[in-house]
C-alpha cells in the first residue's frame, strides 16, 4: 500500500519544524526558505496551515515538464526531480495547481517533496498529529473522524464502529 | 559553526551599516545573546551613560542554538542599559523573528548613536540598509508590522518594531516582534525609540549550519522526547499556557494582589486558563482560540484569543475584535489580580495594547496597582487622573488608564513611568512594589522565600526569568524545597541564574528547564558549537555571565544596599494562605548568597572569584 502525507490544520501549532527538518534534508543546512513543506499562518496565528506536494494521481507538472525531469517513485508513488536533467524552465511551477513547486535560484532547479524516499523528516520532526504519513486511502476519511471524535469529546460512545 | 561569526553594526548618526567579524574569543566565553551581547556592552560602552544618550548602545543578539533544530531555538535579545532602572537590561522573546535574524547570516546587530529622523533597518541576507520611517513615526506596532511586509511584498519577511509607548519615552516600552511577541520587560524599547529606530525587518535564506549534523538531530530529538512526556512542557503548557499557574499560585497564597496588600485573588478563576477555555454566555465563543508555537517550538505555550465583539472595551473597535496574543500568567496577573481586576476580557484587552503599542503588562499593571494604592491613601485624587476614580477593581477606569498610557495623554504620562517614580512624586515610595527600579512578578516572595532573594539579587531589577525557583519551591522539579524555608535558599537561588544565564545566552528558551536539565542541554550545544560543551562549562559561563552583569551595575553605581524588596513583603504579614503571618526574610538568605556567590560582605565579588572566573 502507497502512503500519503496527511496534513491537518487542526492540530498544526506553527511551530515550523518540519520545515527546519525539511530544509536539512535538501541542503544539509537548518533553513525554513530552502524546505519544500511550507507551514502559512493566518488569523492572528489562529489557523496554521501546513502545505506541500500532494503527489497527484494525473501529475500536471510531469505532462508539462518539457524535458520529463519529473519521474514516478515506484516505491513510494512520489513525483521526483532529476536535478541533473531539470533546466530551470519553471514551467512545472505554473502548471501545479497548488503551488507546491518552488525554483530554487541558487541550484538553478526547481525543488518539490519527494517524500524523502519514504519516510518524511517532516513527519518525524512535527510534534503534534498535524503531518502524518498514512496509507494513501484513508487521508479524506480520517480527517472526518477527528472531527466526529472532537465533537464526542465528552460522551461515553467514542468507539470506532 | 553554530555562529554565523558575522555581526551587524549600525551608526545611526551616520546612517551606515558595517559588517564585521564575531569576537570568537568572547564567543567561547560567553556563549552568545544575553552573554555575548552584554560583553559588548560592557566593552563599548559607560556604565554610567544615560539611558537615552546616543553613547548607550543597543544590541540584538541571537545565539548559537538560535535558527537551529533545537527545541524552542527562537529566542533573541535586547541588551542596553536601562531607563527604568539604570542597570544592565537583557530583555528576551520569541516569535520568528531571531531564528530569521540568524538565517540572514548575523549573530547580533549593535546600533550605535542616534538618527536625526525616524529609520527602519531593512535586512535581506547580507544587504543591510536603514530607510526612512517618517510615515510610520506615530504607527502602532500592528500598523508598522503590516505596513512593512505589504512594502516589501513578502509575507516571510519578520519584523520587530515600537508603538507609540518605545516613540513616546514609556520607561517600560517593549520591543514587539511578530505583532505580539515582545521583548517586554526594562524599557528596551524606549531605548530604540531614543535612537528614533522606528522597526527592523529581516528576511533570511542563507540557513544555519552546525558542527555535527547527526549529533545535532539526535540530541535535539532525545530533548524533543523528554519535553514531549514531561507534564508541564508536553501537556500544562500546550493546554493551558503559562496561565496553567493562575489557580495554583492563588490557592497557594503567592498571588500578589491590590499592590501587595493580600496574597489570594478572589477574582483569580475568573481571569484563569480554565475561564480562558469556558464559553462565554453572550456568543457561546470562549476567549482562547488556539495556541500557537514560537519558531521551532514544540511546546507551544502561547495563546490566541478573541476578546468578546460586545465587550465595552472592543465594541466600536473593530480593530480589536481580532485574534491576537493572548493572556500569559505574568500579564493576568499585572493587569488583573495586582489591580483588583477580574473582567476577563478587559485584561485581555488591556493585553492586547500592550501588544499593540509595545508596553511591558508586568509593569503596566503594577503601576496601575500603585496608583490604586495611591488614590486610596489619598495620596492622589480625581483631580490628578483627570476626573477617573481610580480605585481597586474599577474596571472601567482601569482601561481608560491603560489606554491614557499606551497614548501618553493625561494621568497616563505618569504612569509611563513606573510605579518607583510615581510613588515617589506622591510621598510613598514604599508603594512601589519594586527592585532596583523594577516591578516585580506574579509571586509573592512572602509565601516563596526563594523568589524573594530571586527578585532582590536578579541583576535587571525585580524578575521571574532569572531564577524560577518556583519549580522547585513550588512544582517540586528536580526535588522539593519548602516555599516558606529560607534554608538552602541562597544556593538554589544562584543554581538557577547561573543555569539560566547560560540557557538563555544559548539562544533556547528557559521553559525548557522546566523538563531538561544542563545534562539535556549542553551536548545541544557541543553538536552546534565549535569547542567542548559540557554541562561544568555551561554552568561557569552561567556564572561568569552573572557576575559580568553584576559588575556592570556595581560601576553604574548599584550597592548591596540595593538587593533588597519593597518594605511591604519584609514587614507587612500575608493574611491568608499558607504564607499566613509570614514576611519575607531576605535577611536570613542573603549573607549566605554573598557567601555561595564568592562576594564580599557588602555584595562585591572577591578578587579570587573573579579571577576564577577569568573576569
Amino acid at each position: 500500500m502507497l502512503k500519503a502525507l496527511r496534513m491537518d490544520s487542526d492540530t498544526c501549532t506553527g511551530c515550523h519544524q518540519c520545515e527546519m527538518m525539511c530544509s536539512y534534508g535538501k541542503v544539509g543546512a537548518f533553513n525554513p526558505a530552502k524546505s519544500v513543506m511550507d507551514v502559512s499562518l493566518y488569523n492572528g496565528g489562529a489557523v496554521n496551515i501546513p502545505s506541500t506536494c500532494t503527489q497527484c494521481e494525473e501529475a500536471w507538472c510531469m505532462v508539462v515538464c518539457p524535458v520529463e525531469a519529473i519521474t514516478i517513485n515506484p516505491t513510494t508513488g512520489a513525483k521526483e526531480i532529476s536535478a541533473e536533467v531539470c533546466v530551470g524552465c519553471k514551467v512545472c511551477s505554473i502548471a501545479c495547481p497548488y503551488g507546491a513547486i518552488n525554483y530554487d535560484a541558487d541550484s538553478g532547479v526547481v525543488t518539490k517533496c519527494d517524500l524523502c524516499g519514504g519516510e518524511p523528516m517532516c513527519v518525524e520532526a512535527c510534534p503534534t498529529p498535524a503531518l502524518a504519513f498514512v496509507d494513501k486511502d484513508s487521508t479524506g476519511y480520517d480527517r472526518i473522524w477527528n472531527h466526529v471524535t472532537a465533537d464526542l469529546v465528552d460522551c461515553d460512545s467514542t468507539v470506532r464502529h | 559553526m553554530s555562529w554565523s561569526e558575522k555581526i551587524l553594526r549600525v551608526d545611526l548618526g551616520a546612517g551606515t551599516c558595517t559588517s564585521e567579524p564575531l569576537n570568537m574569543e568572547w564567543a567561547q566565553d560567553y556563549m552568545g545573546q544575553r552573554g555575548l551581547a552584554t560583553k559588548y556592552l560592557v566593552e563599548e560602552t559607560d556604565p554610567n551613560v544615560d539611558p537615552f544618550s546616543p553613547d548607550n548602545k543597543m544590541i540584538i543578539a541571537t545565539g548559537p542554538l538560535t535558527g537551529t533544530i533545537a527545541p524552542t531555538s527562537g529566542r533573541w535579545s535586547v541588551v542596553c542599559k536601562s531607563p527604568l532602572t539604570g542597570a544592565i537590561a537583557c530583555s528576551n522573546s520569541g516569535g520568528f523573528f531571531g531564528g530569521e535574524l540568524k538565517n540572514a547570516g548575523w549573530d547580533m546587530i549593535i546600533f550605535e548613536g542616534k538618527s536625526d529622523t525616524p529609520v527602519y533597518l531593512d535586512i535581506t541576507n547580507d544587504k543591510a540598509e536603514l530607510k526612512d520611517a517618517s510615515d510610520l513615526w506615530g504607527k502602532s506596532v500592528w500598523e508598522t508590522e503590516t505596513t512593512l511586509r505589504e512594502r516589501r511584498g513578502d509575507n516571510d519577511v519578520r519584523v520587530a518594531s515600537i508603538g507609540l509607548a518605545g516613540e513616546n519615552g514609556v520607561l517600560y516600552a517593549a520591543v514587539v516582534n511578530d505583532m505580539d511577541r515582545a521583548a517586554g520587560r526594562s524599557g528596551v524599547g524606549a531605548v530604540m525609540g531614543s535612537k528614533n529606530l522606528k522597526a527592523m525587518v529581516v528576511r533570511g535564506t542563507v540557513g544555519v549550519k552546525v558542527k555535527d549534523p547527526m549529533a545535532m538531530m539526535k540530541t535535539s530529538n532525545t530533548a524533543k522526547e523528554i519535553l514531549a512526556e514531561n507534564a508541564i512542557t508536553g501537556e500544562g503548557l500546550p493546554t493551558h499556557g503559562t496561565q496553567v499557574l493562575m489557580n495554583v499560585i492563588n490557592e497557594l497564597g503567592a498571588l500578589p494582589t491590590r499592590n501587595g496588600h493580600d496574597v489570594q485573588f478572589e477574582g483569580a478563576h475568573d481571569i484563569s486558563a480554565e475561564a480562558m477555555a469556558e464559553p462565554r454566555e453572550s456568543d457561546g465563543e470562549a476567549n482562547l482560540v488556539s495556541n500557537a508555537a514560537c519558531f521551532n517550538c514544540p511546546i507551544s505555550c502561547q495563546r490566541r484569543s478573541k476578546i468578546d465583539p460586545s465587550h465595552f472595551t472592543v465594541k466600536d473597535k473593530p480593530e480589536y475584535q481580532m485574534v491576537s496574543g493572548g493572556l500569559e500568567y505574568e500579564a493576568a496577573w499585572a493587569l488583573g489580580a495586582a489591580c483588583g481586576v477580574k473582567d476577563l476580557d478587559a485584561v485581555t484587552y488591556a493585553n492586547f495594547v500592550c501588544n499593540e503599542q509595545g508596553l511591558d503588562p508586568i509593569t503596566l499593571g503594577s503601576t496601575l496597582g500603585a496608583a490604586m494604592d495611591l488614590y486610596a491613601a489619598g495620596a492622589i485624587t480625581s483631580d490628578d487622573t483627570g476626573g477617573h476614580e481610580l480605585t481597586f477593581g474599577n474596571t472601567e477606569v482601569f482601561v481608560a488608564m491603560v489606554d491614557a498610557t499606551a497614548k501618553g495623554e493625561g494621568f497616563g504620562k505618569e504612569l509611563g513611568q513606573g510605579s518607583k517614580r510615581l510613588c515617589a512624586k506622591y510621598g510613598h515610595p514604599e508603594f512601589s512594589m519594586t527592585v532596583k527600579g523594577q516591578e516585580f512578578p506574579a509571586y509573592d516572595p512572602r509565601a516563596i522565600q526563594g523568589m524573594g532573594l530571586g527578585y532582590a539579587t536578579s541583576n535587571r531589577g525585580a524578575c521571574h526569568l532569572r531564577a524560577y525557583t518556583v519549580s522547585s519551591e513550588v512544582l517540586g522539579i528536580g526535588g522539593k524545597t519548602d516555599p516558606l524555608v529560607t534554608e538552602g535558599k541562597a544556593g538554589l537561588v544562584k543554581a538557577f541564574q547561573d543555569l539560566t544565564a547560560a540557557v538563555d545566552s544559548s539562544g533556547t528558551c528557559v521553559f525548557t528547564t522546566f523538563a531538561l536539565t544542563g545534562d539535556d542541554i549542553a551536548p545541544m550545544i557541543d553538536a552546534a558549537c565549535e569547542g567542548d560543551w559540557g554541562v561544568e562549562r555551561l554552568n561557569e559561563v552561567g556564572e561568569r555571565i552573572w557576575n559580568m552583569e553584576r559588575q556592570y551595575n556595581i560601576a553604574a553605581g548599584f550597592t548591596g544596599a540595593d538587593d533588597t524588596l519593597p518594605e511591604r513583603m519584609l514587614k507587612d504579614i500575608a493574611k491568608t494562605g499558607s504564607a499566613k503571618g509570614s514576611v519575607n526574610r531576605l535577611d536570613e538568605m542573603l549573607p549566605e548568597y554573598y557567601q555561595v556567590r564568592g562576594w564580599d560582605e557588602s555584595g562585591v565579588p572577591t578578587q579570587d572569584t573573579l579571577s576564577r572566573l577569568s573576569l
